[in-house]
């Protein structure tokens, strides 16, 4: 009898999920955005913002008509920063509403997965500031884009600062810097370029790595305490940023001898240190926290002010949070200049999207036209670059809010391009995968 | 009514040893291959193949492999994320360095670099029982982690740590789409299921378990411990080498020490727990509730929610999910302690006496 009930009840539950699953495909066309996000776990502090700011902004777009009249979906889907669950959600999602135009990972780990995916699936992976430092290289990943920077111009952006504090690279030589990072592959990223970077300046480099989730550094700061490295480079993650920070305070390794990664430099990181975090400085992707720009003002007025924003209001312009809104723009960007290929009001496939990212060109005025003047620079992309743009500036935290600190800075191409080319062939050689033609380049 | 052995006789050793000795079982069986050997592929899209099919099935076979230490050898083990990662990372080394290194080859290859190391891991089992073995077995998954983190020719000196295979196949056969895949794998479990039921039911299968009844008897009656509990280890770590190069081959494709976490150990062990110790049948219902559950909950639940008219947000899912597949193991923990295996039997037992119980 009990497992009558239960059986009936199990069918019913099933009943009700295929007619709701009907409903959903039922919706008419419209160019669909995948999210993959993460709002729990130890990372949830850093993904909620973006994944709002990442929302927000589709709702934007509709807000604003769509993409040339096309309307967009989304849909949310929960990958708890692990790889296993971030390929159920890529799968999950791939296919929906008329299939996937774009995916943004979030997790260097996810992109690894998805970078052997996406070619048969034939939909772009945007890893704007994260991912594989190599697929800059279009001619050999044809579907990522690592936009607007990776960790080699991230590390390459730090050093260079460091130097013009010291007064020139030829002053780093003897200097000890250490590397404390996420002992993940998107902490492992920066190690070639620093290590590269380390032989040509005959600088010290520790590598001291932090075991997921990161909440327990002691063994990692009482090396720091025993060698006194001059700088430490922070390449951390949800909790463990703030746990470093802390760290430093115990151990009193000066804040402003630190510099993060620019997902180690947001608001939640430094947050709950308070005053100890006090001179911390960190890379700021193109934009730091920018609570006066203008798209933020209209997500105020269009989206919070008809109670449709996605998260607290008070978060909308802290650095995560525009993060995930520039990174949706990049993705709506690419889908509009696909559209000018493919026919203007017309919902792109993947592919199409693909073409889109990679013939980016968006200089001020479009920026500025989007509201993201002051907020991004301009970046156009092309075969052989699927970065488009290495701008970075370093801000740093005043105990309340985060101020610009340095000139803007770009990444040095005749160290990063030949470790890029190394790596990709490398690469195309372990799966036997050609270089792409200059008339693949034009499809 | 119809699940009787009535009218069935046995007339040599040989039919009364086989594995279903009642025909209705046999052909249960054989059916339930033929389906998912044919009609699951011909029926599920490439959503189902790819997020529940694959995934379970290999997950399935690691349980089966742990299932045959635990289980059926009483050795507890918290090591068999770490099993898992030596085979994936040692096929991969093989394929990697070996030019043409055919693919079976590469994974049975992982499959023995795991059971030399499991091999090493459980010699401590013969000093030590019990809760105390399962701490010394964490040091395999501890060591394990570190080895593949931190040396860099098990990577391939590969900079983020992060491997990958590509390009799949068999005997010419192009192991690309999910179907191949899942067709792969299931072949792959089918056979390795075969084997560990037929050992089970051998001499060695009986001396796994003496042991794990009564060791000190068991050396009474002229069972080697030493011999008996190495060669549980081994035949577990070598199913679970395979399950774990299958899993990064296979179903990731590209993967980094943290698939092959403590978690993965502890998930197995619970798959084996629901799913019944000592059961081949169970470590394929274990592996089942593990990974069907939560993705089914995760979907599920902003349905159900939306049908009331609720909007239910990403977080509030994950973090029902856990709730519930919580509350829902310790019921039936409580419900059938012996696993889902039992309820399974029991099932079998009411059924062959319906519709008259008494």
């Amino acid at each position: 009898m009990k497992l009558k009930s239960l059986s009936i009840a199990a069918m019913l539950a099933a009943a009700g999920l295929a007619s709701v699953a009907t409903t959903a495909f039922a919706q008419a066309k419209e160019q669909f955005f995948p999210v993959l996000s993460y709002r729990t776990g130890a990372y949830a502090p850093n993904g909620v913002p973006w994944a709002n700011g990442y929302v927000d902004y589709l709702k934007l777009t509709n807000a604003r008509g769509g993409v040339n009249g096309v309307k967009l979906s989304f849909e949310e889907c929960e990958t708890g920063y692990a790889t296993d669950r971030g390929v159920e959600c890529y799968e999950r999602l791939k296919g929906k509403n008329g299939g996937a135009t774009v995916f943004h990972p979030l997790s260097t780990g996810i992109t690894f997965a998805l970078t052997e995916k996406a070619p048969g699936d034939k939909i772009p992976i945007i890893t704007a500031g994260y991912g594989r430092s190599e697929s800059t290289d279009g001619n050999v990943f044809k579907w990522n884009f690592p936009l607007t920077g990776t960790y080699w111009d991230a590390a390459d952006i730090l050093l260079q600062h460091i130097s013009k504090k010291e007064g020139g690279w030829d002053k780093l030589k003897g200097k000890k810097i250490a590397l404390i990072y996420h002992d993940s592959p998107y902490g492992k990223e920066p190690i070639p370029l620093l290590v590269e970077r380390s032989k040509m300046h005959g600088f010290d480099l520790a590598q001291i790595p932090v075991t997921h989730p990161g909440v327990e550094q002691k063994a990692a700061w009482l090396q720091i305490r025993q060698n006194r490295p001059d700088y430490v480079l922070l390449w951390g993650w949800g909790v463990m940023n703030s746990t470093s920070l802390k760290e430093a305070v115990a151990t009193g390794y000066p804040r402003d001898k630190m510099y993060g990664v620019w997902w180690a430099a947001a608001e939640p990181d430094v947050k709950d240190v308070g005053d100890g975090a006090k001179g911390y400085n960190g890379l700021a992707l193109q934009h730091g926290a920018e609570p006066n720009a203008a798209v933020v003002k209209e997500v105020l007025t269009k989206l919070h002010g008809k109670g449709q924003g996605t998260g607290p209001k008070e978060e909308v312009g802290s650095v995560l949070y525009m993060r995930g809104l520039s990174q949706a723009m990049l993705g709506v960007e690419g889908v509009r200049r696909a559209q000018e290929r493919y026919g203007k009001g017309k919902v792109m496939t993947g592919e199409q999207t693909r073409w889109g990212l990679e013939n980016l060109a968006l200089d001020q005025k479009k920026l500025d036209a989007l509201g993201f003047a002051g907020v991004m620079r301009p970046i156009s992309t092309s075969c052989a670059d699927h970065r488009g743009a290495t701008w970075a500036r370093v801000h740093t935290w005043d105990g309340a809010k985060w101020n610009f600190s340095s000139d803007w800075y770009e990444a040095d191409q005749a160290v990063i391009k030949p470790m890029i080319k190394a790596a990709a062939d490398k690469y195309a050689a372990e799966k036997k995968i050609e270089r792409r033609t200059p008339a693949d380049c034009q499809s | 009514m119809f699940y009787r052995e009535n009218g069935q006789f046995k007339t040599s050793y040989r039919a009364d040893q086989q594995i279903f000795p009642i025909a209705q079982d046999r052909i249960a069986i054989l059916a339930l291959i033929a389906v998912a050997f044919v009609a699951v592929p011909l029926l599920a899209d490439e959503y189902l193949m790819r997020a529940i099919f694959i995934p379970f099935l290999i997950l399935a076979l690691a349980a089966l492999g742990l299932n045959i230490l635990v289980g059926y050898c009483g050795q507890i083990s918290l090591g068999t994320g770490a099993f898992m990662a030596v085979g994936a990372y040692a096929a991969y080394n093989f394929t990697v360095r070996i030019d043409g290194m055919p693919l079976i080859v590469a994974l049975l290859l992982g499959g023995l670099c795991a059971a030399v190391v499991g091999v090493l891991f459980g010699i401590p089992s013969l000093r030590i029982k019990g809760l105390y073995l399962a701490v010394a077995t964490l040091a395999a998954q501890f060591f394990c982690d570190w080895a593949f983190l931190r040396i860099k020719w098990f990577t391939n000196d590969s900079a983020s740590g992060s491997v990958n295979v590509s390009n799949l196949s068999v005997f010419g056969w192009t192991i690309d789409t999910p179907y191949d895949k899942y067709l792969f794998c299931l072949g792959v479990v089918t056979v390795f299921a075969l084997l560990a039921k037929n050992l089970v039911r051998s001499h060695v299968g009986r001396e796994w378990m003496a042991i794990r009844d009564m060791d000190v008897a068991a050396a009474v009656i002229g069972i080697r411990p030493v011999y008996a509990k190495l060669t549980a280890f081994a035949v577990s770590s070598f199913i679970v080498g395979v399950a774990g190069a299958l899993w990064g081959f296979v179903h990731l494709g590209a993967w980094e020490p943290a698939a092959f976490s403590i978690d993965r150990s502890f998930q197995l062990l619970f798959m084996i727990i629901i799913g019944g110790l000592g059961s081949i049948m169970g470590s394929f219902f274990g592996a089942a509730f593990i990974v069907v559950l939560p993705i089914f909950l995760n979907q599920a639940l902003p349905a159900l929610g939306s049908l009331v008219g609720l909007n239910i947000g990403t977080a509030f899912v994950s973090h029902a999910e856990f709730m519930i597949f919580g509350a829902l193991i310790v019921f039936f923990l409580i419900v059938e302690p012996h696993g889902l295996a039992r309820l399974w039997s029991i099932g079998k037992e009411k059924l062959r006496l319906w519709p008259f119980p008494h």
